[in-house]
């Protein structure tokens, strides 16, 4: 294919290109860069580009990691991680200006691998939502019909993986933020097990939910960019001293005789679409000599309502920090008068925070105060445990859980703005894993009516996320769905 | 709001004082009944039997971690004071916190 754009091709066959001599990383990247100002005015997959600051990345990267495993690949990050000096803001007019002075982990370490970071991938406003249409920089849009969402809230990375104006991202996952929009993007997205990767430098939403992973073009460059942002770091003490293997190598295994575990999934008018494609991937599983085994995870109905109060809970206390004191916006003082401090942080965080922030920090604040915390967040925490249960015991039975990522195709823009309750239920099957700490991973199993992507969510043990990028490498292998590129990247 | 409602008006003004957020009326009484939807789909944990069971805050097996206590650099005062709204000398400069009036 002469006319093949480097942007299109997979970070790992970009890499052999670029290692073989055939492809010069100042060309994939300018190729990239000409996709960036070609699309994303209608995409708006990233808040803000800078090209001449990749380029001078890459110069420096080619000069201080000429080994890197990501030499020369632009890799795009979500607007809640931390870089030196670039603007960051979870997609909030609350944090407008903040320049952090310190890297988060996975920004080092993508950059000592010799990856040209990409920043400002758009975003729900911190993460709160599941369709990127509550940032206050504006909405994102589809690249397989750009009258409906990307997901989210990781909607940003997702729109510009599918769409080829990068080559790779991350996003961050509290309940479903890297799953849903890879499967409503027709690409790969892997949540990691709950300490896999350090959250140091990540501007936390719920601190015991939040993982940051890859979001990718093929199940392989997810195995290779988890393998470069996995592992303890002693800023992080929550993240765990467990070793990391080389995912990329362990891919090919044989995945004959695993047993695939399918729960009773709650009635929540899943899509049929969605069912048949979930049916028909099951039956390639089976053909390449898996199992399928009934499992029950009973309290799997309970997921959503169990969250919305863990999370909210978390948050609420997690944004208090943002008061418009050390950092960021800071609302101006009433006309003709000082005004007092108590004032200033109400006013400030009136205007700073958009809707769904202030909805979810009051009911965050509610379910933690005098009177509720008991019938609230004290039960969310029991359940929570009996989720986690239901995984352990299920695990015992199974090898990996099946279901799909989310319930419907992707929903049209605005559809479920007004409806906080239907906007969380699309997130029903996602939440399970980030309640349980285990990892979880969405692949590509088809497409809706004509073009609207549907995935398939993987979930396993903790810490066996190379059991997970295995079966659905082979099921990538055995399809054909991973090849098919959105409108908007074909333009 | 009807009299089944799981949360009130006045409860959500008083809540939102408590976030020091300030809302206008017309957030007051959209929230009001948006929280209610939710918390009303929430009361469904009330179903769950949990008198034996122990909370998960965390699902990692946390305990305190310490490491030597080594100096190390710190960040620079000057790059973390540059990000304040206001600021004053070494110090970041706020609203008077006391009314010396009273």
């Amino acid at each position: 294919m002469p006319s093949e754009r480097p942007s299109s091709l997979p970070i790992h066959q970009a890499r052999q290109r670029i290692s073989a001599g055939r492809l010069a990383p100042g060309d994939l990247l300018n190729d990239v860069v000409a996709r960036m100002a070609q699309h994303n005015p209608s995409l708006h997959a990233y808040i803000a580009l800078d090209p001449d600051r990749l380029r001078a990345q890459l110069e420096s990267r080619l000069r201080q990691s000429p080994q890197g495993k990501l030499l020369g690949i632009p890799v795009t990050v979500k607007d809640n991680m931390c870089i030196v000096g670039e603007e960051v803001t979870c997609g909030s007019r609350i944090l407008a200006g903040f320049r952090p002075p310190y890297h988060a982990t996975v920004i080092a370490r993508l950059i000592a691998e010799g990856a040209v970071i990409v920043p400002r991938a758009n975003m729900d406003e911190f993460a709160f939502g599941s369709s990127t249409e509550t940032s206050s920089a504006g909405i994102t849009r589809n690249p397989w019909d750009l009258d409906r969402v990307p997901g989210g809230s990781s909607g940003g990375s997702a729109c510009a993986v599918a769409a080829d104006l990068t080559m790779g991202a991350l996003g961050s996952d509290t309940g479903g933020s890297i799953r849903q929009p890879a499967a409503f993007c027709g690409v790969v997205g892997l949540k990691p097990t709950y300490g896999r990767v350090s959250r140091f430098g990540l501007i936390a939403f719920a601190s015991s939910l939040d993982q940051i992973g890859p979001i990718t073009k093929d199940v392989t460059d997810a195995a290779l960019l988890l393998s470069v942002i996995a592992g303890h770091d002693p800023n992080d003490s929550t993240s765990a001293p467990v070793e990391v293997p080389d995912y990329v190598a362990q891919l090919s295994r044989p995945v004959k005789g695993l047993r695939i575990g399918l729960p009773t999934l709650p009635m929540v008018g899943i899509d049929p679409e969605v069912m048949k494609l979930v049916d028909e991937a099951k039956e390639v599983l089976k053909s390449l000599g898996m199992e399928t085994v009934p499992v029950e995870i009973p309290n799997l109905r309970y997921c959503v309502a169990t969250y919305y109060i863990v999370a909210t809970a978390e948050a609420s206390s997690n944004l208090a920090r943002f008061d418009g004191v050390q950092y960021g916006y800071r609302a101006a003082p009433p006309a003709g008068r000082g005004g007092d401090l108590l004032e200033m942080y109400r006013r400030t965080r009136a205007e700073g925070f958009g809707a769904e922030a202030k909805r979810r920090i009051i009911l965050g604040t509610y379910v933690l105060s005098h009177g509720y915390y008991d019938a609230y967040y004290l039960k969310g925490l029991k359940v929570r445990t009996l989720i986690k249960r239901d995984f352990d015991q299920a695990f015992a039975r199974c090898d990996l859980v099946l279901t799909p990522t989310a319930p419907t195709p992707p929903f049209r823009i605005g559809e479920k703005l007004d409806n906080p309750l239907q906007m969380y239920l699309s997130d029903i099957f996602t939440i399970s894993a980030n309640l349980a700490g285990i990892p979880a991973l969405s692949v590509p199993c088809g497409f809706a009516g004509k073009d609207l992507p549907i995935g398939l969510q993987l979930m396993g043990p903790a810490f066996e996320e190379g059991r997970l990028l295995q079966v659905a490498y082979a099921y990538e292998q055995a399809t054909e769905w991973h090849r098919r590129k959105s409108p908007a990247a074909a333009a | 709001m009807s009299s089944m409602s799981v949360i009130t008006t006045d409860d959500v003004r008083q809540v939102a004082w408590l976030a020091r957020i300030d809302l206008s009326p017309e957030e007051l009484q959209k929230l009001s009944a948006q929280l209610d939807t939710i918390l009303s789909y929430v009361t469904q944990l009330q179903a769950v039997p949990t008198d034996s069971i122990e909370p998960t805050s965390h699902v990692l097996p946390l305990s305190n971690i310490t490491r030597p206590d080594r100096h190390q650099p710190s960040p620079n005062p000057e790059d973390v004071l540059t990000l304040a709204p206001a600021r004053h000398g070494n110090l970041v400069k706020v609203p008077k916190v006391v009314d010396v009036t009273q």
